[in-house]
């Protein structure tokens, strides 16, 4: 049984049909690959994964529940965290703070023991606080331990994300293009990660991807979408060579359609 | 400059960083304990009323500062405070000590059936409404007599403890001195834990909150209903200090007196909230000493002291976004890296801050 698997899902704005009948299957241990043209649908996917969005049809189910219908809030607590495309993060608080939110979800402390900082509260906050370490470590985040987030560069912030979305422990990472805006050097660094979060942590990855070098490097399999379709999917070679694919991204070859 | 070796991230809880903290801050205390002994009683009393608005602003803080939601309707939480001890302690006859936390109780309730229809609100919607909600409870301390007094309003004794009368303004600055000690612990508390953290997570990205496990309704309600119960135990502790409650001391000017009070100090802050709640009392009491100074045209003037605080608020505004805390932290940092301090020193942050306010 894959680990999530998206059935005939459909989302619709008005008119516009965002996502129609999209299977999609994520297994275990992977990392799968979402691409696709501007507007294709593959955010809204996100979002319908994540309970963002309620889709009118068709179910995603995640370790054999159903979650389609699922408040947003309560998503990351069955093992999904996600990163987004337009950065979230929680400006004017640390880098420290932000990554120690993600550990909000595995809080134990009563409400009286955290406004008297009973031993509970406080071992929880060093419980926190060792665990976020291990991701700052992991992601090499040292430096900028204190430093409020709205001062950072980009690269760094898109960093802190990641490490806010690793700290809740989760079994299933959704990244919406985790490489857009990297400079070459950080989007190697974002490589060996994705690598190190599937072999390491043992993190199943979904990814939203338009550097189609980094979908080759990390991505075990790749689902190609377009006008909210699924139009291929398959080993990362196999999608590119795939007609639709092409055709998708490059337009009809009219040398092709002159002559047949 | 100082530097400290961390061994423990318990270390990193502790409530004084450094060694020279705490004595600062019980040189402060001891300050504030023999205050009374030789400030007479017109400061005192001042100080004490700039204590019991400390345990507002800092509710409201937490509120408005670190959960990011506007409250115009504040006084009635404090109005709520206050009529709760003034009906259990004048009408009823119980004692202060029974009453206070009830004040606490009754204003956190009320802020809890307040917040329901008002969670779906952000923004200024929320301000309007708070700020309905403050013109109601208006008129129902008007319209209320059997409990409230109505528009006569209601005489309230200072309390005792055993045997010790509080009548005296000394006294009764202790009691105060030590609600505002428990308070600023409390908050403290509430913000380096988990809770504090998810007040600004929903402040500063609803959406990413969400995804980090946070509910929404939960942790708004929450703010909503700690904020409430601070300004009860002040409206509380406010009673019998001023001896008289009436409709007259819980009006709109009361609530933006509040909001004044952090945003001058600064938000989410509790340096802030203390600085701001001293400054603007203090404020008060010299606007109304000092008017007599002035011209008559001036000094005749209704809205004369509201103009001032929204003069005050602009120029904050303006030239010192982060408020006085924020002033204070530059001068602590003039002095600890003395003479390497530059004039240009936290332009980015304050270019930051501008830039910000357009968001």
């Amino acid at each position: 049984m894959p680990l999530l698997e998206v059935t005939e899902l459909s989302k619709k704005f008005g008119g516009v049909h965002a996502l129609t009948m999209v299977n999609l299957q994520v297994e275990k241990g992977e990392v799968h690959a979402l691409i696709g043209p501007n507007g294709a649908g593959k955010t809204t996917l996100f979002n319908c994964i994540s309970g963002f969005y309620r889709p009118e049809r068709g179910s995603a189910v995640f370790k054999g529940r159903d979650i389609t219908r699922t408040a947003p809030h309560k998503i990351p607590r069955l093992g999904i965290a996600r990163t987004f495309q337009n950065l979230e993060l929680f400006r004017n608080a640390t880098v420290l703070d932000n990554i120690m939110l993600g550990r909000y979800m595995h809080k134990r402390a009563s409400f009286f023991s955290e406004a008297l900082f009973l031993s509970k509260a406080k071992n929880q906050e060093v419980e926190a606080r060792r665990r976020v370490e291990e991701v700052i470590d992991f992601l090499d985040l040292q430096p900028y331990r204190d430093r409020v987030i709205a001062q950072l560069p980009f690269g760094t912030q898109k960093c802190v994300e990641l490490a806010r979305a690793l700290a809740l422990d989760p079994e299933l990472i959704l990244l919406d293009e985790p490489a857009a805006g990297l400079n070459s050097e950080e989007t190697r660094d974002l490589c060996f990660w994705i690598e190190d979060i599937k072999e390491d942590l043992e993190i199943t990855v979904l990814l939203v991807e338009h550097n189609m070098r980094v979908v080759n490097e990390v991505a075990d399999r790749v689902t190609a979408l377009d006008f909210g379709a699924v139009i291929a999917h398959g080993t990362p070679e196999e999608v590119q060579q795939h007609p639709d694919v092409i055709q998708a991204y490059l337009g009809e070859d009219d040398g092709a359609a002159a002559s047949a | 400059m100082k530097f400290k070796l961390k061994k423990s991230y318990m270390e990193d809880l502790k409530l004084f960083e450094y060694k020279s903290d705490m004595v600062g801050y019980g040189v402060l205390l001891v300050f504030l304990f023999i205050f009374p002994s030789w400030a007479g009683n017109y400061w005192t009393y001042n100080l004490t009323l700039a204590g019991i608005y400390c345990i507002a602003a800092l509710g409201l803080n937490i509120l408005t500062g670190y959960t990011g939601m506007i409250s115009l309707g504040h006084a009635a939480f404090f109005a709520i405070g206050a009529y709760t001890v003034g009906y259990m302690t004048t009408i009823l006859g119980h004692s202060f000590w029974i009453a206070l936390p009830l004040a606490g109780f009754a204003a956190a309730f009320v802020g809890l059936s307040l917040v329901l229809p008002a969670l779906r609100l952000s923004g200024i919607y929320l301000a309007i409404v708070t700020m309905g909600f403050g013109f109601i409870i208006d008129q129902v301390i008007l319209e209320w007599p059997e409990v409230t007094g109505g528009a006569n309003g209601l005489l309230i004794n200072r309390p005792t403890l055993g045997p010790l009368s509080l009548n005296s303004d000394a006294s009764y600055y202790y009691v105060v001195l030590v609600m505002v000690i428990l308070f600023v612990l409390l908050t403290k508390n509430i913000v380096r834990t988990s809770m504090g953290r998810a007040f600004v997570a929903v402040r500063d990205s609803e959406v990413a909150a969400q995804s980090m496990g946070i509910p929404l309704a939960k942790v708004k309600t929450q703010a909503f209903t700690i904020s409430g119960f601070y300004a009860g135990i002040a409206g509380g502790l406010f009673a019998p200090l001023i001896n008289f409650i009436g409709p007259d001391n819980f009006t709109i000017i009361e609530s933006i007196n509040l909001i004044v009070m952090i945003i001058v100090g600064g938000l989410a802050s509790i340096h802030g909230s203390i600085f701001g709640a001293i400054f603007i009392t203090l404020l008060s009491e010299f606007i109304r000493v000092g008017k007599d100074a002035l011209p008559a045209f001036l000094s005749q003037q209704v809205g004369f002291q509201g103009a001032v605080y929204g003069l005050i608020i602009m120029l904050f505004i303006l030239f010192e976004p982060m408020g006085i805390y924020g002033r204070y932290l530059k001068i602590k940092y003039l002095f600890q890296v003395f003479p390497l301090y530059r004039k240009d020193t936290f332009r980015r942050e304050r270019k930051f801050q501008k830039a910000q306010r357009t968001r």
